[in-house]
């Protein structure tokens, strides 16, 4: 294989392995540059499992990148979330979940992020059609007052 | 029913209790607004003018770039990208360029890669010199706008006349890009230099020691150094923050580790700060792209590589081998196919780590492009910028994000 090098780390020990990397004073990789999943349905030579998700970690310490990898089978991918490691992972991880259907554990708000809430499937993965029509969505007020309630609910009892 | 219209509870009413408090009101904004740059929409609480709540909706300008440019061949996918950073479109070619060859294991001959420094700062110029101007006419300072317009459109004169377009350049190729620089490019550029540099010691004279332009921005939409790197800020936005990170310098690429430049670095967090970060940086881009047309050599601009490169346009309508050449890069199932494998590259974009994540199955379509956009990490620190702030200064601190909704939503 071609590129860069990534470590492979299995499901199950992805929490650990990333805190460790983002805590430990030796290695202090503070920054989550990318979380970024892929789906290998179609790729020619065999996987460990259908999707992947990416995690590209820089330490200004070390003055070094560092690629891990999760492999995840195909029935209901899900990975333990880093939002609590790394506040930026909140984002990456909604869009992971909007685009290939990756589940992430403790998340505390996976929500579609680029498309809407209404949107059938999961656009990025390798048997989601091009061209597929979805169905129309009935047109919504401005402001979704219900979503401002809960959140300011939420907002002032953290609980 | 609006929030702020909400009927009061009688009982509570009578007991004295809330009787002069004002329910916070829900406010929206964009995503059609003109001051949302692109389309994005705020969801604001607003207790009086402070913001108590908020939440950042992205996504309405989402076109499916990733999809998109699996079904494309992999030159065929430089267009797209175009139309990420609409500002500096000429960085993300670079970095697609850089991100394919990295795969193929090719390197573009010396005098392209010059070239390709020198775009990629004249883009970062102008991409800093719209977004100081579009922020600071929003705060109501239509001169420096001007000005920066201006001199915006030197430079996108230049660039039009080095790629033949404005904005949607597709400059790049892989392995090489699309034509050289014109003859008389220094003396041009020299021009234009002068231009900017005129436009930036004005802005700077009506802005840095401005009381309303320091009163609105100093102090506003801070940043803690530790919060931008939770976040994964990158870019001005960090430097700004006092954290000294640019790609250009950590992991130089192209040529940047033989040209002289410094990272400007601020430690304030704040919109201020990252003002004066991006009016620094560009200097040191007109320098760089100085140091660059000095050190630059002659030579092809385009690799050697028949597997790589299209021909000479000249060698294909004389020779067969140069035909047959042309075909194998242009048929579908031929063309450029990278080994398989999995790179990711970065390159220093104007608001921060544009980095690429390329996947290729050994087929001549990307299996997978995905983009990492430094804007989405930027905003999704966005909220925690404006919560408890003035509502008035949501725009100013929105402006100095310099969110740009191609990459973003992609």
């Amino acid at each position: 294989m071609a590129g860069s090098p990534a470590a492979v780390v299995s499901a199950g020990a992805l929490a650990g392995v990333l805190a460790f990397l983002k805590d430990d004073p030796e290695t202090g990789f503070a920054f989550l540059m990318d979380l970024a999943a892929a789906d290998y349905l179609k790729f020619p030579s065999p996987r460990p499992g259908r999707f992947a998700v990416s995690y590209q970690l820089y330490s200004p310490k070390l003055g070094a990148r560092l690629c891990v990898k999760a492999y995840l089978p195909a029935e209901n991918p899900s990975l333990p979330t880093a939002s609590g490691l790394w506040a930026g992972a909140d984002w990456f991880e909604r869009e992971a979940w909007d685009m290939y259907g990756i589940r992430f554990e403790g998340h505390p708000n996976l929500k579609r992020i680029l498309m809407y809430e209404e949107f059938e499937g999961h656009a990025l993965r390798k048997d989601y059609p091009l061209g597929r029509m979805q169905p129309l969505v009935p047109m919504r007020d401005a402001i979704d007052y219900e979503k401002v309630r809960q959140q300011s609910r939420r907002a002032s009892n953290p609980s | 029913m609006p929030l702020g219209l909400e009927q009061k509870d009688p009982a509570a009413a009578r007991a004295g209790e809330d009787e002069f408090r004002i329910e916070p009101t829900a406010i929206n904004m964009g995503p059609s607004h003109p001051a949302m740059h692109g389309t994005i929409r705020l969801m604001l609480k607003l207790d009086g003018e402070k913001v108590v709540w908020a939440d950042v909706e992205i996504g309405y300008l989402h076109r499916a770039f990733e999809k998109t440019v699996e079904h494309k061949t992999w030159n065929q996918a430089v267009p797209y990208t175009d139309r990420l950073n609409y500002c500096s479109p000429l960085i993300n070619n670079v970095g697609y360029a850089l991100a394919v060859e990295k795969l193929l294991g090719v390197e573009a001959p010396e005098r392209c890669q010059y070239i390709r420094v020198i775009m990629s700062e004249l883009s970062r110029v102008a991409d800093h010199l719209t977004c100081i101007g579009a922020s600071a006419m929003e705060m109501g300072a239509f001169t420096a706008f001007l000005y920066f317009i201006k001199a915006r459109e030197y430079i996108w004169q230049l660039i039009e006349e080095v790629t033949g377009a404005r904005l949607t350049i597709s400059y790049t190729r892989v392995g090489g890009v699309t034509k050289d620089l014109p003859l008389n490019f220094g003396e041009r550029f020299a021009f234009v230099a002068g231009k900017t540099r005129e436009a930036l010691a004005e802005v700077d004279a009506l802005l840095s020691r401005n009381r309303i332009f320091l009163d609105r921005t100093r102090g506003v939409g801070v940043m803690p150094a530790d919060r931008a790197v939770q976040y994964g800020f990158t870019g001005p936005m960090l430097r700004a923050s006092g954290v000294d990170y640019d790609v250009r310098r950590n992991f130089p690429y192209l040529v940047y580790d033989r040209l002289r430049f410094e990272v400007p670095v601020a430690t304030e967090g704040d919109n201020y700060a990252r003002y004066r970060v991006r009016l620094e940086e560009m200097r040191q881009s007109l320098s760089i792209v100085e140091q660059a047309l000095e050190g630059m050599p002659e030579g092809p601009v385009n690799v050697a590589d028949p597997r790589v490169a299209l021909p000479d346009k000249k060698d294909v309508y004389t020779n067969i081998e140069a035909l047959m050449n042309h075909f194998k890069l242009l048929m579908p199932g031929h063309g450029i196919r990278p080994p398989a494998g999995e790179v990711y590259q970065a390159v220093e974009g104007a608001n921060g780590e544009l980095g690429f994540w390329v996947i290729s199955d050994g087929s001549d379509r990307p299996y997978r492009v995905r983009v990492r956009p430094p804007c989405f990490a930027l905003m999704s620190g966005l909220e925690e910028m404006i919560v408890g702030g003035q509502v008035a200064d949501v725009i100013a601190t929105f402006g100095s994000v310099n969110m740009i909704a191609g990459e973003l939503d992609r």
